[in-house]
């Protein structure tokens, strides 16, 4: 236990830089604003790669067992009821400090050069900062409350971050819909929290995890509406992750969080807080898998909807980042319909490792995509695909790192996506087939939608661009290092690092699956190639053919407008307009009278203060006559 | 010959000059005026003072003793508000008791 005393800096460094450089904002020159931001980061990364490999490979241990590194007493509730604020290493833990620590350092090396010039460049980065010490905290946490903590504390700097261009009304819009929407969900994060933490008397993870602890052994007794006390806790766990991963129907917040600065989507909104949702599935897969199998039905199903949904809608997204952003959002369905389907313990978890893996490649490819994204948007100075084509002569470091991302989401081998990917599909096939006839016609439109964009942006017709040029190397490099990670993360023994239970076990490769799901990619990127790299009407032809449908879609099933219909015309006016009425005729009003009556009584008491030494004198001596007259009115003699 | 006067005459006599008193002080505006009338209504408690002692309790001196004590609180007290008047005349260059409004509500 000791020996992980360190990881203590891992959270101190990012919160010191973003103390030092939110407090010295305006003084310190942006450029040491920066540099300290990215030094903290380095540091962290150095650790954090330093602790997991000390915990994988060093460890000499037959399984991985959680390690509680730090604890302080924060709050002592009662005498059972403590919580803590702590640090556990374990292997998702240790995994996620990995992927954290990396993205955050490439993207904090690529803003260097994307946002160069911008205002509150020193602001960036302290919220950069901020937001990698939530994230660090949200994967460490010990307890319940401490990530739920953390948990807000992402929420937040999100916010801020989505909110940068703070003068554009959309990307506020944008920051405010994401805050609302998941806050939202936190509020059943925070019921399921306190309906677990009144049944069991603990929030540690350690000791409600653990597959023989009281809380599994003995499930919660009672029932409401059918269903185990237990599995409404987690399901409203699960509800909290859901808005944090943009799981549907949650996920109207991600597309348009893309209003921030893309280095940000990449970090944020691709790599590590929407994959928050699915870490914390994966931190009580325990529970969900031995105590509660309904809710982790509940689980697989919003998974598998969520992936093909958003898959759909990506298809005919013309925003670059859109696209991508509802890639992430399918790709996340895939992460939890792999826990949702997974079972407890060695071989039958093969989909808590397979979902686990997926968010380990999934970071890589996406952030890079991401990061490639914002380079072509530093090169054209627009988001939308009509304004881009033939980039691949301008940009060839950019391209060709976007296209291994774009192979790599594509689940084409040898690169890492294809190894999660199938993992994924190979659990889906033991557990339910209709998931895997889902997740394999997911895997399909993912190819198609993904090289739709690159070709439509690679290829095709050359446009008028002004000074276009590669971006500099602050940028480029960031993009190659992603790329090995990219191409190569796909080759680590997931299956003997990271388990339901921590012990290793070997996994099959199926060859059948292998082929399937290799075919059916190579059947999407075949008819995107057809359509879209040379330009053509055929798009076009087939876009008419659908009529309504592509309408709908286009709209996004109209999620949106449903939302804004149930809170403008239905909440907003009949209940708040009413509690607004109560509010300001009944309890406003009874504070204006109690006041008017003062003020009245007052206007006339004051005339009594004339300050006429005259009148004073007459006052006193009539009183003082009064009084002696009423003395010997009472005492004649 | 004093014994000749009796205490009722000289008692209506200190009361005709205390109403004076307090007429004036109700009635006049300039400040001196209405410190003169308050000076009208210690003298006449003075003389009820010593009226009283002499005629009802000739063997003691309480009411000498106040007579001269309230004298010389009389003499203080018009120190103290004369220099209030000139401090006053010197700022609004008026003695007026209606004028001084200046910290009226």
């Amino acid at each position: 236990m000791d020996s992980y005393q360190f990881t203590i800096w891992i959270l101190i460094l990012p919160f010191v830089a973003f103390l030092v450089t939110g407090v010295l904002n305006g003084k310190l020159s942006p450029t040491i604003s920066a540099g300290i931001s990215i030094a903290a980061i380095a540091l962290v990364t150095a650790l954090s790669y330093f602790t997991a490999i000390s915990y994988f490979f060093l460890n000499s241990a037959e399984s991985y067992e959680a390690i509680q590194a730090a604890s302080v007493t924060w709050l002592r509730l009662t005498d059972t009821l403590i919580i803590d604020m702590g640090i556990i290493i374990d292997p998702i833990s240790a995994m996620m400090l990995v992927v954290i620590s990396t993205v955050s350092l490439m993207v904090h090396i690529y803003s260097t050069g994307y946002m160069k010039g911008e205002d509150g460049y020193a602001r960036y980065f302290t919220f950069l900062s901020l937001f990698s010490f939530a994230m660090l905290g949200l994967v460490l946490a010990t307890n319940l409350m401490q990530i739920y903590i953390f948990w807000e504390l992402v929420g937040v700097s999100s916010f801020l971050l989505i909110g940068y261009y703070y003068k554009k009304p959309t990307a506020i819009a944008a920051a405010k819909k994401a805050f609302i929407v998941t806050r939202f969900a936190d509020l059943g994060f925070l019921i399921g929290i306190l309906l677990l933490s009144y049944y069991t008397g603990t929030f540690n993870f350690m000791e409600i995890t653990n597959p023989e602890g009281a809380l599994i052994s003995n499930p919660i007794a009672g029932t409401f509406m059918g269903f185990s006390v237990m599995t409404w806790a987690l399901v409203l766990i699960f509800i909290g992750g859901a808005g944090k991963s943009a799981m549907f129907p949650f996920h109207v917040w991600l597309p348009d969080a893309m209003e921030g600065p893309t280095p940000v989507s990449a970090l944020i909104h691709a790599a590590t807080m929407v994959v928050a949702g699915v870490y914390l599935v994966g931190r009580m897969f325990s529970v969900y898998a031995l105590a509660a199998p309904e809710a982790l039905e509940v689980v697989a199903f919003i998974g598998a909807f969520t992936s093909l949904f958003a898959a759909v809608i990506a298809i005919v997204q013309t925003d670059i980042k859109k696209v991508l952003a509802y890639s992430t959002i399918s790709q996340l369905g895939y992460m939890m319909l792999a826990l949702g389907i997974s079972g407890y313990g060695a071989e039958a978890g093969l989909g808590f490792t397979a979902s686990m893996f997926h968010l380990f490649t999934h970071a890589f490819f996406k952030a890079l995509l991401f990061l490639g994204a914002g380079s072509i948007i530093h090169a054209v100075h627009s988001n939308e695909m009509k304004d881009m084509g033939n980039l691949r002569k301008h940009l060839p470091s950019t391209h060709l790192t976007f296209l291994i991302a774009t192979l790599a989401i594509a689940g084409i081998p040898p690169l890492s996506g294809f190894f999660s990917k199938d993992e994924i599909l190979a659990a889906a096939w033991q557990a339910n087939k209709l998931y895997f006839a889902v997740e394999y016609l997911v895997a399909g439109l993912t190819a198609f939608y993904m090289f739709r964009l690159y070709f439509r942006v690679f290829w095709g017709q050359e446009r008028k661009y002004d000074h276009i040029h590669e971006s500099p190397a602050s940028m480029t490099v960031p993009l190659w290092i992603l790329a090995i990670g990219a191409v190569f993360a796909g080759f680590l023994p997931f299956s003997h690092l990271v388990t339901s239970d921590g012990q290793p076990f070997d996994t099959h490769f199926h060859w059948s699956i292998a082929l399937a799901s290799v075919g059916i990619a190579l059947i999407g990127i075949l008819s995107a190639n057809a359509l879209y790299r040379k330009e053509s009407d055929k798009s076009a032809k087939i876009r008419a053919s659908l009529g309504g449908l592509y309408v709908l879609v286009d709209n996004k099933f109209y999620m949106d407008e449903f939302y804004l219909f149930v809170t403008k015309k239905i909440i907003f006016r009949y209940i708040t307009s009413s509690a607004a009425w109560f509010d300001k005729h009944i309890v406003d009003g009874l504070m204006n009278l109690i006041g008017n009556v003062t003020m009245a009584i007052s206007v006339r008491s004051r005339n009594f203060q004339s300050g006429n030494v005259h009148q004073y004198a007459m006052v006193f001596l009539t009183g003082l006559l009064l009084i002696v007259m009423v003395y010997f009115y009472f005492n004649p003699n | 010959m004093i014994e000749n006067i009796p205490l009722s005459h000289i008692l209506i006599f200190s009361t005709l000059i205390f109403f004076t008193g307090v007429y004036g002080f109700l009635t006049r505006k300039n400040m001196i005026t209405m410190l003169i009338s308050i000076e009208l209504v210690l003298n006449a408690v003075n003389i009820n003072f010593v009226a009283i002692n002499k005629y009802m309790f000739p063997e003691q001196l309480e009411g000498h003793f106040f007579t001269l004590f309230i004298i010389g609180i009389a003499a203080a007290e018009a120190a103290v508000a004369i220099a209030l008047f000139i401090n006053l005349y010197r700022n609004i260059r008026s003695i007026d008791v209606d004028e001084v409004t200046e910290m009226k509500h």
